[in-house]
């Protein structure tokens, strides 16, 4: 079982991915050039953190429209596991693959520490080693992400239990202290409609040995478990249609306007 | 964009040109015999710029040549673009420090960035992966604008280059005094790590081998930066054209790309384009070689037209590196270079003749003999003269302020020494670095050392930055056996052995007799450090002229210090961690007040001289720290310094994880109360261990000859700090302490409307 993670220039996180998977939970991590159109049979997707394309525009708005993700974003809407930390967060939304949207930190600065999130849905490829209401620690290392979107989004997210984690205090509540960047409701990592992409802007990835916590093993073990369940199901069904001609990107704002940018250059 | 330079009228050289490019007359007179010519216009220029102090060392060289460079463990010493030690199974570590301080005065935010980005370069072009940056940061009191300004920006500076290279920001230090008000000190080290098999150099070897410039384009940026590192920071001048502009997103393209061409071993040397650009990586590439290079500024792409080769030989463009690649090996090293998305360009071959010769399409404008250029730069040995106002200050009588005080007195000076900024939680600076990227950060900031994973060998690299000016100032060699003593403790506490150092020494103006005291008796001080401690200098980096019209910064020679911890799993923390621990002190508590912190903070007194220091002794404590650690004997061990005993044993304590613990401690003394408290007596450390473990400490301290007391225990959570010493107690509520320890920092930083640009 292959799991992919998609380097892009200036992913930062592609090698803590690969041990994370690799040596944390002992699956085979291969790496996926943000060039290529070619998903190599991977049964899960990373989206690793970094500054992909050195967050220029707005981090996550170019790595968007890389090669890879057009299969990506195929492969995701057939139902095959994708995970975006941080940076990869950032991307998912930019490529309208998860509502919302990472802005600049309430204290306009970056903040890295170790946070505590609360894992609110054991139901989705990445958190189902996990039970509900258990408080992981693990560190946050960004400038944006501060998880914004309107009223009704939100509504939808909380009313379809697709908040999947929230930073919480040490007693295991959303307070406005636990909060490290002015994220609406505490988010701090959602899943799409499908239950399979998720996106989360702490680093789960760094905690996965006794030497510096491991914490986010959890997230590596459930999604080793939920491939396999899946047997050859949805994830070889999408491999299939990654192989075949690029499937068609969904049409977001940010697509349309990036067209229209795009139309209008000289 | 390449094509051929702008052909440059001819300049006629009169002295007043030369004087301008930083040369005295005998030095040109040496120029006119090297070439048995007069120079041409760039090659004016080139000399400046390798003959400047950044490069050439004048000033320094004669000195830094008495300071130990070799040892079992020293791969690779000074001369290279950074010092390697041998960390054992194949494994090798490559570290380096630098200044950016001008640059870092007049635009804080890209000062700092591309000092970042000038030493991982320095680090990767051994073939080592970064792995950490520690930064040593030194401003004026931030009761001033302008000091906040540039910790504001500094921070920023050094954050977004580090977190977006995906190298983190693992420890270093912050101080704050007024003589860095102008003036600060922004030293940034970087060590990575690198398979030897895979160690690169700086050589230019092979005749016909191409040179290629690789990464950003060349531009008008920096010229003469090496030479504004050369002056003092005059009032109206506007430097701003002279410092560069970072861009971290092509320097981790840069990273990636060469290592990516070490490893598929397509190179036969390669060096960053850092001070002095083209001109310095190209002669002293040859010059390493014993070969010469062969250069066409027209073939070097450039981001204008326009340029002459005089503004291409001295551009310092940032995240550029010059390379030689193997034969044969053009197109793969391109195909590589195209991967990254990165620009390449042959822009010259090896030759053998000995020459640094350049050429401007068909023009030959560069003509110089190469090790002339690179190794025969004037040096100076001048007399230094202590300044009488310092031998003043170092005498001064303090006995009235070691004396007797009351309670209150005591307590009210903790809670002033840990809202220091000096010395308080650095949380609001380092919560700005991403500091755990890599997953090699197994001890970050707020630490005594940072403690790194050495790749899956089970063992840990562990590094310290360390100085203390006021020291240096009032007694340079002393001062500078202290920085030697603390940065080896530092390392020791971790349980790792500390093996090398690297060096950045900041000072002012050279041709002045007392800074040039400073300086020479600071690097002999360094050299008995270093001998004493069995830790030799793998390279580092002089910084002189750091002075205004207020005069110059405290002397200031940080230390980075290098150790190696075999048992990972066996790291000592510097916090208590266990209520119920037993607290020991090791060392001695003197009366010494002397260059203290209590003096500056609490009396404002600058005086006094700093404490003994014993390096046999320090010595026999790095023993017993390593020692200790290795048998697992301690649960945490924390060096004693600035603020004395009482701020060591409030740091242990607030410092955890989870919160503060609580401490009762008494330490019987004949020292005097406010010495016994604040002093800053040195080779002491303070200890926890398991109350079974306390006769083994105890054992061990007395066989390594070290005194040694039991003076306390760690409570629960949330109780009271009490610390009891010749007939004074300070007992205060932790909650106290901790919020003066933490919001010192962001509560001069974050109320601020003030920010000026």
């Amino acid at each position: 079982m292959k799991i992919g993670i998609v380097r892009f220039p200036g992913s930062n996180c592609d090698q803590d991915c690969h041990r994370a998977v690799d040596e944390g939970v002992g699956a085979e991590a291969v790496y996926l050039w943000h060039k290529s159109h070619d998903l190599e049979g991977c049964r899960a997707i990373l989206l690793p953190g970094g500054f992909s394309y050195g967050d220029h525009l707005r981090a996550g708005a170019i790595a968007r429209f890389s090669p890879i993700m057009r299969e990506v974003i195929a492969f995701a809407r057939d139902g095959g596991p994708v995970l975006g930390i941080c940076n990869g967060f950032q991307i998912l939304c930019e490529a309208g693959l998860l509502p919302g949207a990472l802005v600049r930190n309430d204290s306009l600065r970056f903040r890295s520490y170790p946070v505590r999130v609360r894992v609110e849905q054991a139901d989705t490829p990445f958190t189902s080693e996990y039970e509900e209401g258990d408080v992981l620690r693990m560190p946050i290392a960004h400038g944006e992400g501060q998880y914004v979107a309107d009223r009704s989004a939100i509504e939808a997210l909380e009313s379809e239990r697709r908040v999947i984690f929230r930073y919480v205090d040490e007693l295991g509540q959303p307070t406005e202290e636990a909060n490290p960047n002015g994220s609406a409701r505490n988010i701090a990592g959602i899943c799409d409609e499908g239950r399979r992409v998720v996106g989360l802007m702490p680093h789960p990835e760094r905690v996965v040995s006794n030497l510096l916590g491991a914490d986010g093993l959890g997230v590596f073990h459930s999604l080793i478990g939920s491939v396999r369940a899946t047997g050859d199901g949805t994830a070889t069904q999408a491999l299939e249609a990654g192989d075949g001609p690029a499937a068609q990107a969904p049409e977001t704002p940010a697509t349309q306007a990036a067209e229209a940018a795009e139309a209008s250059a000289p | 964009m390449s094509g051929s330079a702008t052909r440059a009228p001819v300049i006629e050289i009169t002295p007043e040109l030369v004087a301008d490019h930083g040369l005295a007359p005998d030095e040109y007179e040496q120029i006119l015999e090297i070439l048995g010519r007069e120079p041409t216009f760039p090659e004016l220029g080139v000399f400046s710029a390798m003959w400047s102090e950044h490069c050439g060392y004048k000033n320094s060289r004669p000195h830094l040549k008495t300071l130990p460079t070799e040892g079992p463990l020293v791969v690779q010493g000074p001369g290279e673009n950074a010092g390697v030690i041998d960390a054992g199974d194949g494994w090798g570590v490559a570290f380096k420090i630098e200044s950016h301080n001008h640059p870092s005065a007049v635009e804080p935010y890209q000062g700092a960035a591309t000092g970042s980005g000038g030493i991982l370069r320095d680090v990767f072009t051994m073939g080592a992966r970064p792995i950490a940056i520690l930064d040593s940061l030194h401003f004026g009191s931030l009761d001033s604008p302008r000091s906040r300004y540039l910790l504001d920006g500094v921070v920023r500076g050094v954050g977004d280059y580090g977190n977006c290279v995906g190298v983190p920001t693992v420890g270093g230090e912050a101080i704050f005094d007024p003589s860095y008000e102008r003036n600060p000190i922004i030293n940034v080290m970087c060590l990575g790590i690198l398979r030897l098999e895979d160690l690169m150099r700086g050589k230019a070897e092979g005749v016909g081998n191409a040179v290629m410039a690789v990464g950003a384009k060349t531009g008008r940026d920096g010229i003469h930066g090496a030479t504004f590192a050369s002056e003092e920071l005059d009032e109206g001048s506007d430097s701003r054209p002279q410092v560069q502009v970072g861009d971290p997103f092509t320097e981790k393209l840069l990273l990636e790309a060469s290592l990516e061409l070490i490893e598929r071993d397509l190179l036969v040397g390669i060096q960053d384009m850092g001070a002095a650009g083209l001109t310095s990586s190209g002669a002293e590439m040859a010059a390493r070689s014993g070969s010469g290079i062969d250069i066409d500024v027209a073939l070097v792409p450039v981001r204008e037209p326009g340029m002459t080769p005089y503004e291409i030989l001295l551009s310092e463009s940032q995240e550029r590196m010059l390379l030689v690649a193997k034969p044969e090996c053009e197109s793969s090293v391109a195909e590589v270079l195209s991967k990254w998305d990165l620009e390449a360009a042959v822009v010259g071959r090896v030759t053998d003749d000995g020459f640094f010769r350049v050429r401007d399409g068909g023009e030959v404008v560069v003509e110089i003999p190469v090790q002339p250029l690179v190794n025969e730069c004037p040096t100076y040995t001048r007399e230094g003269v202590e300044d009488p106002e310092v031998r003043r200050l170092r005498a001064l009588d303090i006995a009235e302020y070691s004396g007797p005080i009351s309670d209150q007195e005591a307590a009210e000076a903790l809670l002033t020494l840990l809202d220091s900024p000096s010395l308080a939680s650095c949380r609001w600076i380092y919560e700005q670095y991403d500091t755990t990227v890599g997953t090699n950060t197994v001890v970050g900031p707020g630490s005594d050392a940072a403690v790194l994973r050495l790749a899956d060998s089970g063992r840990g690299i562990a590094a310290s930055l360390d100085c203390n000016g006021r020291y240096v100032y009032l007694e340079p060699r002393r001062g500078a056996k202290i920085a030697m003593a603390e940065a080896a403790r530092n390392v020791a506490c971790s349980g790792a052995r500390p093996v090398a150092i690297t060096n950045c020494l900041n000072f002012g103006n050279p041709l002045k007799a007392g800074t040039y005291y400073h300086f020479t008796e600071a690097v002999a001080g360094l050299g008995e450090g270093c001998r004493a401690l069995s830790t030799p200098v793998t390279g580092g980096n002089v910084s002189f002229y750091n002075e205004t019209p207020d005069g110059a910064v405290y002397p200031t020679p940080v230390i980075g210090m290098i150790g190696l911890l075999e048992h990972l799993d066996r790291v000592v923390p510097s916090c208590f961690l266990t209520p119920g621990s037993t607290v020991v002190l090791v060392g001695e508590t003197g009366d010494e007040l002397g260059a203290s912190e209590y003096l500056a903070a609490c009396h404002g007194v600058v005086g006094g001289a700093p404490p003994q220091i014993d390096l046999e002794e320090a010595r026999r404590l790095v023993d017993f720290l390593v020692e200790a650690a290795e048998r697992q004997l301690v649960l945490s061990a924390h060096d004693c310094a600035e603020g004395g005993l009482a701020v060591a044993l409030a740091e242990c304590s607030l410092g955890g994880p989870d919160g503060p613990l609580a401490v009762e401690a008494e330490l019987r003394t004949e020292a005097p109360a406010a010495a016994a408290l604040f002093g800053e007596s040195q080779s002491r450390v303070v200890l926890s261990c398991d109350p079974v473990m306390v006769e083994e400490v105890v054992a061990l301290a007395a066989e390594r000859e070290l005194p040694v007391s039991v003076i306390g225990s760690v409570g629960p959570p949330n109780g009271r700090f009490r610390l009891a010493a010749a007939g004074v107690q300070i007992d205060l509520e932790l909650d106290r302490i901790h919020d003066v320890y933490r919001s010192a920092l962001p509560g001069r930083m974050e109320k601020q409307a003030g920010l000026t640009t």
